[in-house]
């Protein structure tokens, strides 16, 4: 019938794999309780509770229109930027109420760091493309400092290799991967906590792809990831716990093995086996 | 399945000759479009180009005027007036000046017409001398003015000869271009008989020449003197309105449009703001002088005719098109730059001023050259606060009386001496154009320079 093996192939190493079950489950970085969003009369999220764990990556599956990437917008508030958008229920991020009225939300997005669908780079030079961030924080004080900080984040995010010599060109001159990987510096260099990942890959190659997905593995032993995706094989490949989401709903959540293998909830097993979706 | 596998083939040979039958049709429709779309473009460009010839024919012989080069001799008998006073010792500053400016105003009452009527009669055939004042109006009335300027700026040419080109009468301009009727009779030409004769001969001894129109750019409007009627005063009138205009509209409209774009709510308020704003911008420019008329002169009593008020009055009708550019360029940034910088933690100020706003200001500027350029061409309102007066002297501060370029095309359009300022009109309206086309041109280059690819 579902042969969970076809998905676990893809993972990135079966090393990786062999490690999440050898790593304790760490605190709940995040908790979220009856979290419910309403964008004006419509209510898109339906009391949705979840934990999700320290340096881990979370995926959040479904199909399109579920709420799985309202929710992920609750973590930064990014709903706030929405006209009419309303949030009910409590989010705690490392043991504070993000939506404590008296919590500053540029504050929030220092710690809780964002990654797009589509590359957004500002069109403006790599160099300060990772800047920006720790420059509008005031993280550093010399140049020399920013520079750290610049070439640092563009390690992590695996992009230094390739742009060193360029580092003043425009970041939109990049192919589609290495913005999306100049969006993940980007991010970094804030130093946040958490990095929310909104469909990462969906504008990029298979290449780019891979190259996004070796990343986030290396960057879950340092963040907490969230990551919403379309694609049940990367869930598969670079998560250690999965969210399924239909209709407003949380079906189900649970290590991402036993999702793709035994899931509990028949929607969720009819959604990884194709039926719908 | 199978019966509709079996219709297949059938159905899709009908539907095949129903495309063919519909395609002669639907080609047509096409040719016909394309033909109406472009001769709608013939038509508005031919009407540019008519406007252009007419308006070149017309006006670039009028930046060449007709002059008389004459020796003219500073008679000390005519001029009558004493050397220049000289600074003596133990005499005080204040005490100088007075005794210049008591020089001054005796130069100011010697008869320097007499130095050119002299100087054209011995050029001249000697029965002239019985119709000075035939003579005295062959040249125009205030290069007397030229001729006292002369000696104020250097006395010691009271005595001697100096050749002068001095601008002929505007009726002998008409003449010399051949702007009128040769075949009219005498109570239908401006010159009687004795002058065109009296124009002919210097002609003849080649002391006529056409000569480059200073007068149109350094030159006050003229009545006295039409031949050296010229632009400066309104020029100068027109700037201080454009700085004006600039100054308020940009801050205030960009501002605004900043602010009902990014930072006010969408709510019944702001859009009745928009509403408005849509609608001040078709609102027709006079009502925005009579309002200027009722605010800025009866209520605030600023003065009339001011380029200060004209200013005012253009900046609230510029306002809207900013406002409307602004917000325009301002949506179509991507929104995915804001999610980007607020996604870092940048506040919303931080994303406006740092990433909407430098992407915004190609755009930004295009709508505000455009809005000015609008208000540089506009004379309806001007017409309504008084700036359509008559105003011999180039405007110091934006508090005195001044007219402006287009109100300037509009009253010489009206003069009665019409062979002649039809050339004056035409000549403006040529400065003007050339000064819309430069700011367009601007507008164009600065986009160009400035827009940004993502």
């Amino acid at each position: 019938m579902f042969d969970a093996s076809a998905f676990m192939q893809g993972r990135s190493g079966t090393d990786a794999a062999g490690a999440v079950h050898a790593q304790p489950v760490t605190e709940p970085n995040i908790t979220a309780r009856d979290v419910s969003v309403f964008y004006g009369q419509k209510r898109a999220l339906h009391s949705v509770s979840l934990n999700i764990p320290g340096k881990a990556v979370t995926a959040f599956i479904g199909p399109s229109g579920c709420g799985k990437s309202t929710f992920l917008r609750c973590f930064n508030r990014m709903n706030d930027t929405i006209e009419g958008a309303r949030v009910e229920g409590t989010i705690m991020i490392d043991g504070s109420d993000i939506y404590d009225p008296n919590l500053d939300v540029v504050e929030l997005r220092a710690r809780v760091g964002m990654v797009f669908q589509k590359p957004n780079p500002f069109p403006k030079s790599i160099y300060e493309n990772v800047a920006y961030g720790p420059r509008i924080h005031g993280l550093t004080r010399s140049r020399a400092d920013m520079d750290g900080i610049v070439e640092g984040s563009l390690r992590r995010a695996g992009l230094w290799e390739e742009v060193k010599d360029r580092l003043s060109e425009s970041g939109t001159g990049l192919s589609g991967g290495q913005q999306q990987r100049l969006c993940i510096a980007r991010a970094i260099a804030v130093g946040p906590d958490v990095i929310l990942m909104d469909e990462p890959c969906s504008a990029l190659d298979p290449i780019a792809t891979a190259k996004i997905e070796e990343l986030m593995d290396e960057l879950r032993r340092n963040f907490t990831i969230v990551i919403v995706t379309h694609s049940m094989q990367q869930a598969a490949r670079v998560s250690q716990r999965t969210a399924f989401f239909h209709l407003g709903n949380l079906v189900e959540e649970g290590p991402t093995e036993q999702i793709f293998t035994t899931p509990s909830d028949r929607r969720t097993q009819d959604y990884i086996t194709g039926r719908f979706g | 399945m199978s019966a509709v596998t079996s219709d297949l083939p059938e159905t899709r040979s009908s539907s095949a000759e129903k495309v063919r039958g519909s395609l002669a049709r639907r080609h047509a429709a096409e040719r016909r479009f394309k033909a109406i779309g472009m001769l709608a473009v013939i038509l508005g460009l031919s009407f540019v180009a008519i406007l252009f010839a007419t308006v070149l024919r017309k006006g670039v012989p009028a930046f060449w005027q007709t002059t008389v080069t004459l020796p003219v001799h500073f008679d000390p008998a005519v001029v009558k007036v004493p050397p220049m006073p000289a600074p003596q010792a133990g005499q005080s500053p204040a005490a100088y000046q007075e005794e210049l400016t008591a020089w001054r105003t005796m130069l100011a009452g010697a008869n320097w017409g007499r130095l050119i009527e002299n100087a054209l009669l011995a050029e001249l055939p000697p029965e002239a001398a019985s119709r000075r004042r035939d003579v005295q109006r062959l040249v125009t009335s205030s290069e007397r003015f030229r001729l006292r300027d002369m000696v104020e700026r250097d006395p010691g040419i009271i005595g001697q000869t100096v050749t002068v080109t001095l601008l002929a009468d505007a009726n002998v301009d008409i003449w010399m271009k051949g702007n009128v009727d040769r075949s009219l009779s005498d109570a239908q030409l401006a010159l009687n008989p004795e002058q065109r004769r009296y124009v002919d001969t210097l002609n003849e001894k080649g002391l006529m020449q056409q000569s480059f129109a200073t007068a149109l750019f350094l030159n006050v409007d003229s009545r006295a003197s039409p031949a050296s009627a010229g632009l400066a005063g309104a020029f100068v009138g027109s700037l201080f309105m454009m700085l004006i205009v600039i100054v308020l509209s940009v801050p205030i409209g960009v501002a605004a449009a900043i602010y009902l774009e990014e930072f006010a709510p969408k709510n019944r308020l702001t859009d009745l703001i928009e509403i408005n704003i849509n609608n001040l911008a078709a609102v027709p420019s006079i009502v925005f002088g009579l309002l200027g008329a009722a605010v800025f002169i009866n209520w605030i009593g600023l003065p009339l005719s001011a380029p200060l008020v004209g200013g005012l009055v253009l900046t609230l009708m510029t306002l809207p098109t900013i406002i409307i550019t602004t917000r325009a360029t301002l949506r179509a940034i991507p929104p995915s730059i804001r999610s980007a910088a607020v996604g870092l933690g940048a506040s919303r100020v931080q994303t406006v001023a740092h990433h909407v706003l430098p992407l915004a200001l190609p755009g930004i500027l295009t709508g505000t050259i455009i809005g000015v350029a609008q208000a540089l061409g506009e004379t309806a309102p001007l017409l309504l606060i008084g700036m359509s007066a008559f105003v011999a002297s180039v405007p110091a501060t934006p508090l005195d009386q001044s007219t402006a370029l287009p109100v300037q095309i509009y009253l010489w359009q009206g003069n009665e001496l019409r062979n002649f300022f039809e050339g004056r009109t035409s000549a403006a309206i040529i400065v003007l154009l050339s000064l819309m086309i430069a700011l367009n041109a601007l507008a164009i280059f600065l986009r160009r320079r400035f827009e940004r690819r993502w």
